[in-house]
């Protein structure tokens, strides 16, 4: 059976406050390495190098350059279906539009892809009504719980005034690496010890938001496999207690993905949307070599927008997710 | 959206019935739909390629054509080749030396604080006394992460005080291993980009120091087409021994663990199952290659029902369908309990056979034809569900008001009610009939 351990009865919601940031005592810096990854290639200088030297430049687009279109695609995590409906597109803008060389062909491959991006909404990021509730979902390891830290040191460089809530009350000591995010960002953190209710804690973290009359609350939850039922159903309790307490809240239920997963990240993202509507994507772990295309299809079978990346570890690793940048490193 | 290949390659059947032999073209069909089917699983490209070049090279040369479904066949051939390339000889962990080190490297979030523990449980089942390091001196908690779960499992977990190097934390932890008589040291590490050199730098000094006996490199199933790239940037700089594969309990095919046998010849250690300190499973190369071509895993179907089953309730409702007492109580009841596991189109596609019929099933809960017969159940009295020849014209009209359907619904579930209540009878005769026969008629209309 892999249903939790509720045996830790709730206690009084327990709310850790700092003044002033304190210096980090429970953890070190990592060594310092160059940068790398999408962060690298945020600036758009038209598209891939690896697309050029695909494609070529003017010379004519063959069959044989597709199909390298159709291998890169496909080793980005596209995808078969989307990266065919990709290319198919792209051919037929680029021999409408009368093109033929290489560089017709890519410039009709990024406006395919762009356009693509561009139909489920722009990336930008309002947090509308205060207190706005941040729901923060996905399977295990994606970075949740580190997203949840990076997004409250966007909204707090911003002005905004913000809290964390520490939901995830199943993972061994998440209370406390959030308890420690919370420290470093001198924000509070809502938290009941571990193996309490989830919607309470939520439900508390809404209160508290309500009476301090914060500007936003930023919910981070457990991992959990889609597939499991059991844990789903606890997730949509958790979306059911904040929406009851604060109607049309949480404003943002967010799907944070791994730009390492595979195929897998549709299944996810059908998964966590029918229990809990998701309303954007945080694409993390983008300073790798994986590309994360993915998102793409993600965002299209939802329909909603990518709105951050997760360009590393330091707490400023965040992007507004840009999708010229995006196309660019697909192919880089 | 996932369909096994099985089913993709019923196509190739139809067109082959009747035929002969196998042409050069309908095997590039063939080849195509496994090509797809690969890279649905998220097996890299290239070893895709290459696989697929295997594939025809035996499927030509092999005497195809005798079978009576040639589809199955290109299965057949397919899952052998698949075995033979996840398979070879069932890796043991080598813990001669005392302490035996065993380091846990990968990315972030792959699973290595997790799978650490539950190693440690393995170990110490067999007889082991293992000894957990923590040597994540960089995430929050993660040092707290290790030493709760030791406290749940009872096993002694090793931490320096904040600040540490992570070398100077393991060096430490191989001396106390040895002062304390552990015969197993687990060494937990940070989780690491196979491109951040400095952190990479940072293992080699580790394997230099406490040197591993095995190095096991920790992969996510749901890793997509980086994983041959992750794993031999891991391999190249550090003497990897296995890998150990997590999250299988989720719903990922695992092409991860193809693509990187393929490409670096690292033996699967374990599989990673579950949150609980004792999912750590023996790998199986023919459950994994049945998975990867979607070719349905019973056990996991059997495992899912297990969870979400009231024992007592199906247990009560086989008695009564043996003792052909089968009611639309029980019906009721039976759909319940399909609920409660979750999606039922991928619950049916772990089932053999079942593909087809999962779209056509989970279009039926998506269309709210499930919904209709329940209200229909719903809408009838007690007798009535025990005994639904009682059901005659004035009933079913009411029925059908009460559920808010048609007189023609509430006909058809009866009469498919009745076939049901005929297939079971043969069921309990012990005569097998067709999986899924009368569900599906039930729900695909």
């Amino acid at each position: 059976m892999f249903w939790r351990r509720r045996d830790a009865p709730p206690e009084d919601a327990e709310i850790v406050e700092r003044a002033d940031p304190v210096p980090a005592l429970t953890t070190m810096a990592r060594p310092s390495r160059e940068p790398r990854g999408m962060g690298l290639r945020a600036r758009p200088s038209g598209f891939g190098a690896r697309l050029r030297s695909i494609l070529g430049a003017g010379e004519p687009a063959t069959e044989a350059t597709w199909d390298d279109v159709t291998e890169a695609l496909i080793g980005a995590d596209v995808g078969a279906p989307t990266t065919l409906e990709l290319v198919d597109a792209a051919r037929s803008q680029m021999e409408a539009a009368g093109g033929r060389t290489g560089e017709d062909a890519r410039r009709a491959l990024a406006t395919v892809i762009r356009d693509r991006l561009a139909g489920v909404g722009s990336g930008g990021f309002e947090l509308g009504t205060a207190p706005a509730v941040i729901l923060f979902v996905g399977v295990n390891g994606t970075g949740k719980t580190t997203s949840i830290a990076k997004l409250a040191a966007r909204l707090l460089a911003e002005g905004h005034t913000v809290a964390l809530a520490a939901a995830d009350t199943f993972r061994a000591a998440a209370v406390e690496q959030l308890r420690i995010w919370g420290e470093q960002l001198g924000v509070a953190v809502i938290a009941q010890r571990a193996g309490a209710d989830p919607g309470a804690v939520a439900f508390d973290a809404v209160e508290a938001a309500i009476s301090r009359g914060l500007d936003a609350v930023l919910v981070d939850t457990a991992g959990r496999l889609q597939n499991k039922q059991q844990l789903m159903d606890e997730l949509a309790k958790i979306h059911r207690v904040i929406e009851k307490r604060l109607p049309g809240q949480p404003r943002h239920v967010l799907l944070v993905l791994d730009a390492t997963t595979g195929q897998n990240g549709l299944l996810q993202a059908e998964g966590f949307s029918r229990e809990v509507g998701v309303t954007g994507i945080v694409l993390t772990k983008l300073d790798g070599t994986a590309k994360g295309g993915v998102a793409l299809a993600v965002a299209e079978r939802l329909g909603v927008p990518i709105l951050f990346a997760g360009i590393g570890e330091e707490i400023d690793a965040l992007a507004p997710f840009d999708p010229e940048a995006f196309v660019e490193w697909l192919f880089a | 959206m996932f369909e096994s290949l099985s089913t993709r390659l019923q196509g190739i059947t139809e067109r082959l019935r009747g035929k002969a032999r196998i042409s050069e073209a309908d095997l590039d069909v063939a080849l195509r739909e496994i090509r797809l089917a690969l890279l649905e699983a998220d097996v890299n490209f290239r070893v895709v390629k290459h696989f697929v070049a295997l594939i025809r090279e035996r499927a030509v040369g092999a005497d195809l054509l005798t079978g009576l479904n040639p589809g199955q066949q290109i299965v057949k051939i397919v899952h052998e080749e698949l075995v033979e390339v996840l398979g070879g000889a069932r890796h043991h962990l080598a813990l001669d030396a005392s302490p035996a080190v065993l380091m846990m490297v990968g990315l972030q979030g792959s699973g290595k604080t997790t799978s650490a523990a539950k190693l440690a449980v393995r170990l110490r089942k067999e007889g082991k006394r293992p000894l957990l390091v923590a040597a994540d001196v960089y995430r929050p908690a993660a040092v707290d992460q290790l030493v709760q779960l030791g406290d749940q499992i009872g096993v002694e977990v090793h931490t320096r005080p904040v600040g540490t190097p992570a070398l100077e934390v393991a060096r430490s932890g191989l001396d106390v291993a040895r002062q304390r008589g552990a015969d197993v040291m687990i060494l937990d590490t940070a989780g690491r980009l196979h491109v951040d050199e400095p952190m990479m730098d940072e293992l080699v000094r580790i394997v230099g120091s406490v040197t591993p006996s095995e190095t096991l490199l920790v992969v996510d199933a749901m890793t997509g087409q980086e994983s041959v790239k992750v794993a031999e940037a891991f391999h190249a700089r550090l003497p990897v021994t296995g890998l150990i594969l997590t999250k299988m309990d989720g719903d990922a095919r695992g092409g991860a663990a193809l693509s990187i046998r393929a490409a670096t010849g690292l033996p699967i250690a374990f599989l990673g199952t579950g949150e609980r300190t004792d999912g750590l499973e023996v790998f199986h190369p023919d459950r994994l290659a049945q998975r990867i071509l979607g070719m349905g895993d019973i056990l996991s179907f059997v495992e899912r029902v297990q969870e979400s089953v009231d024992q007592a309730e199906a247990e009560a409702a086989a008695t009564r369908m043996m003792e052909n007492r089968f009611t639309l109580e029980d019906f009721r009841t039976q759909l319940n309990q399909i609920k409660k596991m979750g999606p039922i189109g991928q619950l049916l596609q772990m089932v053999p056979g079942a593909g087809e019929m999962a779209g056509a099933a989970q279009e039926a809960v998506d269309s709210g034809q499930m919904r209709r017969i329940e209200a229909i159940i719903d809408s009838m009295t007690p007798d009535e569900r025990r005994r639904p020849d009682v059901i005659k014209a004035s009933r079913r009209r009411r029925i059908a008001v009460g559920s808010g359907t048609s007189t023609a619904d509430v006909n058809r579930l009866l009469k498919q009610f009745v076939e049901m209540q005929k297939m079971m009878k043969m069921f309990s005769g012990g005569k097998m009939p067709r999986m899924g026969g009368g569900l599906g008629a039930l729900l695909g209309r």
